[in-house]
């Protein structure tokens, strides 16, 4: 727990509350929190946003999406890469709020630029960088990172120990930016100093009243090891802008439309 | 300060050069010819042919006719003007600033240089000296507007030095040539009887410029002093530039980083004094083998601050090779822009495209030698999907359209289609079925198809018809059908990208 110790130094800003605590659930609320200070990881009232994953945040320490953190992404196709950019795509719409700028960094560039502006992200206030090798994808990644000028950086990535993720938490604890890395097709998946690391699938879409053509993105999405928080597995759909969460239940009652002509 | 010219006349300037290489042509007389028309006009005498009575611009026939034994060279175009250009930039040791003279002769802005020699009259015996014992006649003059220095320099029988002030007294007795007129206006002013400058220097100009043209007035204010003459230095100077001459040869990387934090520390100092932050700066090391080594910085905006140069000229420092030892640096900044301080201050802590961290940071990323491109895109009004964007010509350009969102597009997008088998049992339909990489994908929902036409004035080739399809694992691809349903359907189907 040395790396937590040495992390975050900024205030910690609980407010507690000056009547005696009215009840139980207040109490546990109380003492959990004070059960992550102890550990190390302060949250700042700047830092509680939400930012409208409904019951993933839940999974994180005090509920609260950790954006000043680097979130890994394991991707093992293409199409799971492109799942993923998607899902980046409507995380960064959250972060940067129509105003910040963020950096996509990779090797071989496939993200097709207008596409991302149906998560809600203006194509033109991300800034590509074309690297030419993956040690300059890292070295790109934590200059980045330390920048405070930033939102957000996306890098993608097949390979990376816990010695460089913990060069990338470190840079990310001082400058406050939020970095999201796409791991293709990695050949280990070892240990890292990350917030988090994610697994987006995409799942068939539902088309409303059976009608045809093909519905709103789709994922299931799994948190595989979140730092002080709760692994789990999520149903969430892309609609109207917002991450809209999927309940177990209603999916089942759905039918597979036939084929029809369209257009 | 006070300006102060010096006009350096070389009355025999490629004589010289022939006797300089030939020193048996010392005495004798000696003429460069040139064909002009079909007969060989003199183009320049020595001392020597001149006391015989040979001018230039005699046909060298009657010359020899005068003078039998006399010594003739072809004259090469051009090679006064290079003789001329080579001695300006030795001249360079006197003054930074040199320009050359068409008329044959340099002309030296000696503003504040003078002293270095302890005045203007050994200053002047200095560069004489020199340059007679280079085997060059030379006269040469100093006065406070380039006319007078040129005029006192060809023309002066007395002092070759006029104060500040007083050309209008040095040039009064002179002829009117020393004005550097066009040879009608001289001519028509002797048929007027004025046969001196003084005779007509207090003349109303309007008067003066009717009857001898826009020229005279201009070249008599210049020779006055009334109005300053342009000036086009051999070697411009760059405005800012910034030196270190080293004691001791610098050879390693942490000696160079303090010399160039010394120098963008004066250099910035200077900038931000002025409003004015560097665009593009480059740094000379001058070696002690006598080569020099030289790496540059761009900036994406007009900056002043000197950590962040630092760390640019930081990225630079490995490709500086010090060999032996560097004995002088010299910072140049080759672009400068306005920069507004008040704005940097109002931008820190707002995260935009025109952030002062952020553009560091970009600045930072492309001197970096593994950074192949950083750039942004903008919407732009194509349909094809390959050029329904564009690259942005700056980091704060603004998008001259909106980006469209109302027809589905893959997030990731194939550089090159790869060609998919389908089954596709009635055409305009959907496929049921496509095989890409040796894998079946039965199709389970559909959308389509959208069709784009080709830009024809553009490049050539069949439409597409797009279906955002997706399979039975619930993964979504963009495919294309190229050209019209027909006979060969086998070869017309691509996968061109994923979806989310």
């Amino acid at each position: 727990m040395l790396t937590k110790n040495i992390s975050i130094s900024f205030g910690v800003s609980i407010r507690y509350a000056d009547k005696a605590m009215a009840n139980k659930s207040d109490i546990v609320n109380r003492l959990k929190q004070d059960l992550l200070r102890w550990q190390g990881v302060t949250l700042s009232e700047s830092h509680a946003k939400q930012i409208g994953l409904g019951p993933v945040e839940a999974a994180f320490p005090g509920a609260v999406f950790p954006s000043f953190g680097v979130h890994e992404f394991i991707s093992r196709s293409r199409e799971e890469s492109a799942t993923t950019s998607g899902f980046m795509g409507g995380l960064l719409s959250r972060l940067m709020s129509g105003e910040g700028v963020c950096l996509w960094i990779s090797t071989s560039r496939l993200l097709f630029p207008p596409s991302i502006r149906a998560f809600g992200v203006v194509p033109d206030r991300v800034i590509f960088v074309d690297v030419a090798r993956e040690r300059d994808v890292l070295w790109a990644t934590e200059e980045a990172l330390k920048c405070s000028g930033l939102i957000a950086v996306v890098a993608e990535l097949q390979e990376m120990d816990f010695v460089q993720s913990r060069r990338l938490q470190l840079a990310v604890e001082k400058s406050r930016v939020t970095g999201l890395i796409l791991r293709c097709n990695p050949r280990t998946v070892g240990s890292t100093a990350c917030a988090a690391r994610w697994h987006i699938r995409s799942l068939p879409s539902v088309m409303a009243d059976e009608l045809p053509g093909v519905g709103f993105p789709r994922w299931e999405v799994e948190l595989l090891k979140v730092r002080n928080g709760n692994p789990g597995q999520w149903q969430l759909e892309w609609s109207e802008g917002r991450f809209v969460p999927i309940l177990p239940a209603r999916q089942t009652d759905r039918k597979t439309i036939p084929m029809r002509k369209i257009g | 300060m006070e300006k102060r010219f010096a006009s350096i006349w070389f009355p025999y300037l490629l004589t010289d050069r022939h006797t300089v290489r030939q020193p048996g042509l010392r005495n004798v007389p000696f003429v460069l010819a040139t064909p002009v028309h079909g007969r060989m006009v003199i183009t320049e005498a020595n001392a020597a042919a001149e006391a015989q009575g040979i001018a230039r611009g005699m046909v060298l026939a009657d010359a020899k006719a005068c003078v039998p034994d006399l010594e003739v060279a072809d004259d090469r175009p051009g090679l006064a003007d290079r003789l001329l250009k080579v001695l300006g930039l030795w001249c360079i040791r006197y003054t930074p600033v040199v320009a050359v003279d068409p008329l044959g002769g340099l002309i030296l802005d000696i503003s504040g240089c003078t002293h270095l020699w302890g005045g203007e009259r050994p200053y002047l015996k200095d560069i004489v000296n020199k340059l007679q014992k280079r085997g060059f006649h030379v006269r040469m003059a100093i006065a406070g507007a380039i006319g007078a220095a040129w005029a006192v320099a060809r023309f002066g029988k007395q002092t070759p030095f006029v104060e500040n002030g007083r050309e209008a007294d040095a040039l009064r007795s002179l002829p009117p040539a020393a004005l550097r007129l066009e040879p009608e206006v001289i001519s028509r002013l002797h048929k007027l009887g004025l046969r001196t400058v003084g005779s007509f220097m207090g003349m109303p100009s309007s008067a003066l410029r009717r009857r001898f043209g826009e020229g005279l007035p201009v070249r008599l204010r210049w020779a006055l002093g009334r109005e300053e003459e342009p000036l086009v230095p051999l070697r411009p100077v760059p405005p800012y530039e910034e030196r270190l001459p080293c004691l001791e040869p610098i050879r390693t990387a942490a000696g160079i980083e303090i010399a160039i934090g010394k120098l963008l520390g004066s250099l910035c100092k200077r900038l931000a004094g002025e409003g004015r932050g560097l665009r593009i700066a480059t740094l000379k090391g001058h070696r002690v083998d006598g080569k020099s080594v030289q790496v540059g910085i761009t900036t994406s905006r007009a900056t002043a601050s000197v950590p962040h140069l630092m760390k640019l000229f930081e990225l630079q420092v490995p490709h500086i090779e010090p060999a032996l030892g560097i004995e002088l640096f010299v910072l140049e900044a080759s672009k400068v822009e306005d920069a507004d301080a008040v704005q940097e201050a109002l931008w820190g802590g707002v995260p935009g495209l025109e952030d002062a961290a952020l553009s560091e940071l970009i600045d930072r990323l492309k001197g970096r030698k593994g950074i192949r491109a950083v750039y942004r895109y903008l919407p732009d009004e194509h349909h094809w999907p390959e050029r329904s964007f564009k690259e942005a010509a700056s980091i704060a350009e603004k998008p001259s359209t909106y980006w469209k969102i109302d027809q589905p597009r893959p997030t990731r997008l194939l550089a090159s289609p790869e060609p998919i088998e389908v089954s596709a049992p009635i055409p305009d339909y959907p496929p049921m079925l496509f095989r890409h990489r040796g894998e079946a994908h039965p199709i389970k929902k559909a959308d389509g198809p959208e069709r784009i036409e080709r830009e024809w004035w553009m490049d050539s080739g069949e439409h597409r018809d797009y279906y955002y399809v997706e399979d039975d694992k619930g993964r979504r691809y963009w495919l294309y059908r190229s050209g019209h349903y027909g006979d060969d359907s086998r070869k017309q189907w691509f996968l061109h990208g994923f979806f989310a």
